[in-house]
């Protein structure tokens, strides 16, 4: 990094009059659980450097007017100049690190600073940039300690750089465009060969379809350019063509007995997940795998779309930009069904929190720097993009320490079938959005790809900052571009940037790009660069050229990039050019039929103990079923996750009727969300729901993902949704397929999606996988997570008044319990617990006749005669309880099995709700139920404690308050049994 | 005739479709104009009766929330604002639009031209953005929004700056006593929130939600009454209705429609 001489750079240094500075304290207590004790305080302050040539008026003028706060913040501002000799961290008492980006990582602050300089005063300046400085005090600082420090908290290596001392800032590195193109001879190459170049460019491809496109070379006579390669591996990415789940698969199923399996598949994804929907055929699909997003009906005149997406290998080396680009990536997914996002969700798999830093496999960020990353991430573009993030669960697993996982979905609103499909030979290819940068360079192969150590080095181009500004700005235009009919066809940039948008839109026409038009972010980048760019916020559309105009405007108004770059043809060939050079001469036919399909081979693993085994041996603590309780509550993954939930806004947008939260006091567990736009009339509401539990992946996952339907379909249902009107989405993150064993666990999953939709009745209309969720550490070991499936649900309620809560409602009532009960220990979060006895059996089982209790559920709502409803899912009926007496403040008392209470309080199983029903209704209720399973359990107390009798016997009695202690992990107190 | 309410749309704003429902309830016309269309065509803003900025995220915050919006109003539209604002018309800036009309010096407004601001809307107490329903009393009988209202608003906050601080905190006393204190964070129970958290989200001086210029026509305020207009938004709605912020819009409606 250097700094011309002919050029003068400015700094600025905005601190805090205050000592009190939230963001500082942050850093303290972060660094105080990195177990540096030795730091005693930490100053932050932001600086910024503008490059140009200003007088020292015009330099008061833009520290006055523009960088600081005066009645919180000073401000001073020097010219800058590189010491040729840097010692100020002389002192052990105080020692300084200073962090800024590294040059090409998107900086949207240092954009807005170079608009806001030239609109005070039309001042020479070309370029700026920005970055922060720590000072940090205490006792015994070493140098050492700092670049500690440094790594692990003030600046991550994939996007930023740091000193110890004064930085010297970096702006774009200005080289000359090269247009240089490589060739590749792959007519003539071996087998060695071919894998090498697959490898050197990181295209993830076999030799099996190196081969294919060797023969495709072989037979047009010809070489291919390093764009033509590129583009190639892009689209046969396991990312963008799913060739695991279109495999044909060979199932070696050591239990012959079983006949769940087929002895092969010829086509995994058409057999199971998509026959399901087919099977279905409900008429209020719109869409199911077919677009960007699966659609449904909403009402008479509008339709909704849902996609869920994962972000997990760049979460992984970058966690604040790999979220905030994967919750980008889905919105422009939904943009690209050409609806308006109107709610976001989020579910979240990191490593246990207080894991030991020692532990950490090479290369691999802490948990807990992970965990906040990726929240501040899903927060900044969630929130600034104006979407209500509504929806979502945090899971904590060793698993996912080396392979974090990031669901983000989207759901987007539409007048019905506005969203046009519709390319035109002669429509212009117009890009709109932001510029093209190096940066997510190869994201789509990168995500099919293992990750090691030096993952976050050679990959951190993958990685950048999202700028949800202009994601904004792109929604605000296209909206009322879909209104005006401004456009036949329009596609997101997502991985595989251009390639993949353009190439997919133009596979079934043809088209022409002329890649010197694409308005890059600086200069320099090769045309395969261009092409393949992953920079975030730039959507496609084809736009008939008599439009261009009407476009333009609108772009003017929201101040949006537009750009012209082709031209759709009917040629049935992708051009691209860059100024005169052919650079990309693709035929289509090859390009997306080409690719071989994959063979692949399935072991079906057996279960240690089978499904629904009951231990007639269990052996159940005698005493003390308070500290089990407590400690349950206290599990990370079954605590409230209030203070993620709160920094989300939940309220933009005006439609949010159940919120994440509920109950009196704002802070119970909320089952799912309910909202209604405020732009549709009536009363019809929707409802959005998850269901997912690694715990039973890691036992069966074939029974896990019924469960995870199950548990997507009752949490939607205890929001009120109608069972018959219910659309799921997959998201699988799996291991790598190309072992049997992960593929068997693949299969099994794959084929209960098919069971359970139709036994469910509830069809998926859109899904994503992500495989290779593996990491090589340097110690040789493949550390894989469990076998994950996300289902997210979406449903309908014909009137929102009948919405649900958890939280108990009134003393008094009844509570009930409702479904097939019969919990087990096997794969719950009793036997997670530390210090608690281990007890040995098999998973629940979800009952097959559990959609005919929902089926009464949902019609004993409509009746009116349901106050509250809980689903139970980790930690059994006693957390659900616990749950939504907290939610209501109000005491309860259960009445279990004399024999088995505690397998009643804390066993697991699927298929069942606990409901709050008014006494006045009990008859009615009662016998609305029949013969379903339905107990009554317990009544509703005015006390505030939770009392459970086995028989006659008081077996647990327990303050409210000390539950919700427990449940916010506030310091769990010693309880007197 | 219906009064017409000019909402503000700068690049990241995202509650002026809330905005624009919560005003169109309130018996009111409403126009969102993106700046950049105002500074081309130099539309008269005096034709409207109302003025509103609402709340998201201008230019990203960057340099700090509402500061370039603020900038655009100082640079762009200077004699626009002060011209509409001297006309006494309703003003009305929730969150990121109270953010701006401070930090371009509408409020609280007393200082002249040139002079150092006395007010800022700093980052909350709590170090991060946060989302939650809040309670709050209107208590200005000089602000034209507030003035007259007798009961108590309900409705949520989003924000990660919206911690009212004043430069010189003996000034306060100067505030309360001209009524521009607008509107104040409680408890559920209608007592004073006294800066506990989370009744003050924010740990606001005085538990100030809302502020007013000494004229009284233009309210600033961090939390969205415009997001509790219908009872389907209100999470209390079975044990708590009657507390919906569409009162403050029909206030200011109200009033332009007469003057």
């Amino acid at each position: 990094m250097s700094i011309p001489s002919s050029q003068h750079v400015y700094r600025f240094e905005v601190q805090p009059f205050t000592i009190n500075d939230p963001r500082a304290q942050g850093f303290l207590s972060d660094a105080r659980a990195l177990g540096l004790d030795q730091i005693q305080s930490i100053h932050c302050s932001d600086l910024y450097f503008l490059r140009g040539h200003l007088n020292q008026e015009h330099l008061a003028e833009i520290a006055e007017r523009i960088l600081h706060d005066p009645v919180t913040q000073q401000v001073q501002w020097q010219e800058f100049h590189i010491s040729p000799e840097e010692a100020p961290n002389a002192s052990t008492n105080e020692m300084v690190v200073e962090v800024t980006y590294r040059p090409g990582v998107t900086d949207p602050v240092a954009e807005q600073l170079l608009r806001a300089t030239r609109m005070v005063n039309d001042y020479e300046v070309d370029a700026a940039s920005s970055g922060q400085r720590f000072v940090v005090r205490g006792e015994r600082l070493t140098t050492d300690l700092m670049h500690q420090l440094a790594k692990r908290l003030f600046a991550n290596a994939v996007i930023q750089y740091y000193a110890l001392g004064t930085i010297t800032p970096s702006f774009p590195q200005e080289t000359i465009a090269s247009g240089r193109v490589e060739r590749f001879q792959l007519a003539e190459m071996s087998v060695e060969q071919l894998l090498r170049l697959s490898q050197e460019r990181r295209a993830a491809l076999n030799l099996e379809e190196m081969q294919a496109i060797q023969a495709y070379c072989q037979r047009e006579g010809r070489d291919l350019s390093d764009v033509e390669f590129e583009m190639i591996a892009q689209t046969w990415s396991e990312h963008c063509v799913h060739k695991t789940f279109k495999a044909m698969v060979e199932v070696n199923n050591p239990n012959t007995e079983d006949d769940r399996f087929p002895t092969q598949y010829e086509h995994l994804f058409n057999q199971t997940i998509r026959a399901a929907t087919h099977q279905l055929n409900k008429p209020w699909v719109l869409s199911a795998f077919r677009d960007n997003a699966g659609i449904i009906e909403f009402g008479e005149q509008h339709e909704l779309s849902f996609k869920v997406e994962t972000h997990n290998h760049p979460s992984a080396i970058e966690p604040f930009g790999g979220a905030n680009t994967g919750i980008g990536g889905v919105i422009r997914d939904v943009i690209g069904v050409s609806a308006k996002p109107i709610a976001a969700t989020d579910i979240l798999c990191f490593g246990p929190q207080d894991q030991s830093a020692d532990t950490l496999p090479d290369g691999v960020l802490h948990p807990r720097r992970i965990a906040s990353g990726v929240v501040s991430g899903i927060q900044d573009y969630g929130n600034k993009m104006g979407i209500p993030t509504v929806n979502g669960a945090i899971y904590y697993d060793p698993g996912y320490t080396a392979n974090p996982l990031v669901f983000c979905g989207c759901i987007g609103l539409a007048p019905r079938d506005a969203h046009p499909r519709d390319v035109q030979p002669g429509d212009y290819i117009i890009v709109l959005g932001g510029k093209t940068g190096r940066d997510g360079l190869r994201g789509a192969t990168f995500s099919s790809m293992t990750m090691d150590a030096q993952t976050g080095e050679v990959s951190g181009a993958s990685v950048q900052i999202g700028a949800p500004i202009v994601e904004k700005g792109l929604v605000d235009v296209l909206m009322e571009a879909r209104d005006q009919q401004l456009y036949h066809a329009i596609t997101d940039c997502g991985a595989g940037g251009l390639s993949s948008a353009v190439g997919e839109m133009a596979s079934e026409c043809g088209g022409e790009v002329q890649l010197a038009d694409v308005p890059l972010k600086y200069p320099g980048l090769e045309p395969w660069e261009i092409w393949l760019s992953e920079a975030q916020e730039r959507m496609v559309i084809a736009v008939p050229q008599q439009n261009l105009d009407a476009l333009e405007e609108l772009c003017e108004k929201y101040d949006v990039e537009i750009t012209n770059i082709g031209e759709f043809n009917g040629s049935g060939r992708m051009r691209v050019y860059y100024q005169d050079q052919e650079v990309l001469d693709l035929d289509n036919q090859f390009l997306h039929h080409g690719l071989p399909q994959r063979k692949l081979l399935a072991t079906i693993r057996t279960p240690q103990h089978p499904p629904g085994w009951l231990n007639p041996d269990a052996n159940y603590p005698s005493n003390n079923h308070e500290e089990s309780f407590l400690r349950l509550l206290a599990h990370p993954n079954i605590t409230s996750k209030e203070s993620v939930i709160r920094v989300y806004d939940h309220e933009v947008q005006g439609g949010t009727v159940v919120k994440p939260l509920c109950g009196v006091l704002d802070d119970g567990p909320a089952d799912g969300c309910v909202m209604k736009p405020l732009s549709v009339p009536g009363d019809q509401a929707l409802v959005l729901a998850a269901g997912m539990n690694p715990e039973y992946g890691k036992q069966d996952p074939y029974q896990m993902t019924l469960h995870a339907i199950d548990e997507a379909i009752r949490n939607a249902l205890c929001c009120g949704a109608d069972p018959d009107q219910i659309a799921i989405l997959d998201n699988f993150c799996w291991g790598d397929p190309t072992r049997p064993e992960t593929m068997g666990d693949l299969v099994q999953a794959a084929q209960a999606c098919y069971d359970g939709a139709l036994r469910y009745g509830t069809p998926f209309i859109s899904g994503k996988d992500s495989f290779n969720n593996e990491y090589l550490g340097s110690d040789g070991l493949r550390h894989a997570i469990p076998p994950t499936l996300l289902i997210s649900a979406m449903g309908v309620i014909p009137d929102w008044h009948l919405a649900l809560t958890s939280d108990l409602k009134q003393a008094g009532n009844l509570l009930y319990l409702v479904g097939y009960f019969a919990p087990r220990f096997g794969g719950s979060h009793h036997n997670l617990i530390k210090d608690m006895p281990m007890i040995e059996e098999g998973m629940p089982v979800c009952h097959p006749e559990t959609p005919a209790v929902y089926q009464k559920v949902y019609q004993a709502n409509q009746a009116g005669w349901i106050q509250s409803a809980h689903d139970l899912s980790e930690g059994g009926l006693g957390v659900a309880a616990a749950e939504m007496a907290i939610g209501g403040r109000l005491g309860l008392r259960l009445w279990l099995d004399e024999f088995h209470a505690y397998r009643e309080a804390f066993g697991e199983t699927g298929g069942c709700i606990l409901l709050e029903v008014a006494k006045q209704d009990q008859v009615a209720f009662e016998t609305h139920f029949g013969s379903k399973p339905m107990r009554l359990i317990g009544k509703v107390l005015s006390d505030q404690f939770i009392e459970i009798m086995n028989g006659e016997y008081c077996w647990l009695k327990m303050r409210i308050e000390d539950l919700v202690q427990a449940w916010k992990n506030q310091q769990i107190r010693e309880v007197q049994a | 005739m219906k009064p017409k309410v000019l909402i503000l749309f700068a690049p990241g704003i995202n509650r002026d479709g809330d905005l624009s429902v919560a005003f169109q309830q309130a018996g009111a016309e409403t126009e969102i104009q993106p700046l950049n269309v105002l500074r081309q065509s130099r539309l008269e803003w005096m034709q409207y009766q109302i003025l509103a900025l609402p709340g998201g995220f201008s230019y990203a915050d960057a340099l700090g929330a509402g500061k370039l919006w603020a900038l655009d109003l100082q640079v762009y539209f200077k004699e626009e604002m002060q011209r509409f604002v001297a006309a006494g018309k309703p003003v009305i800036g929730i969150c990121n639009g109270f953010q701006a009309l401070v930090k371009s010096g509408v409020l609280p407004g007393e200082n002249g031209e040139g002079q150092a601001p006395t007010a800022t809307l700093t980052f909350n107490q709590g170090g991060h953005f946060e989302c939650r329903w809040v309670h709050l009393q209107p208590q200005s009988q000089l602000c034209v929004w507030t003035r007259g209202i007798e009961t108590t608003i309900d409705c949520p906050i989003a924000h990660g700056e919206g911690n009212f601080q004043l430069a010189d905190e003996t000034k306060l006393a100067d505030l309360e006593q001209n009524g521009q204190i607008a509107l104040r964070y409680l408890k559920p129970d209608g007592s004073s929130a006294n800066g506990v958290y989370p009744y003050n989200p924010n740990g606001s001086l005085s538990d100030i939600a809302g502020i007013c210029n000494p004229q009284g026509n233009v309210l600033g305020l961090m939390p969205h009454p415009e997001d509790h207009i219908f009872e389907f938004q209100n999470p209390k709605r079975a044990t708590r209705s009657n507390h919906s912020g569409l009162v403050l819009f029909k206030n200011g409606v109200q009033y332009a429609q007469q003057s």
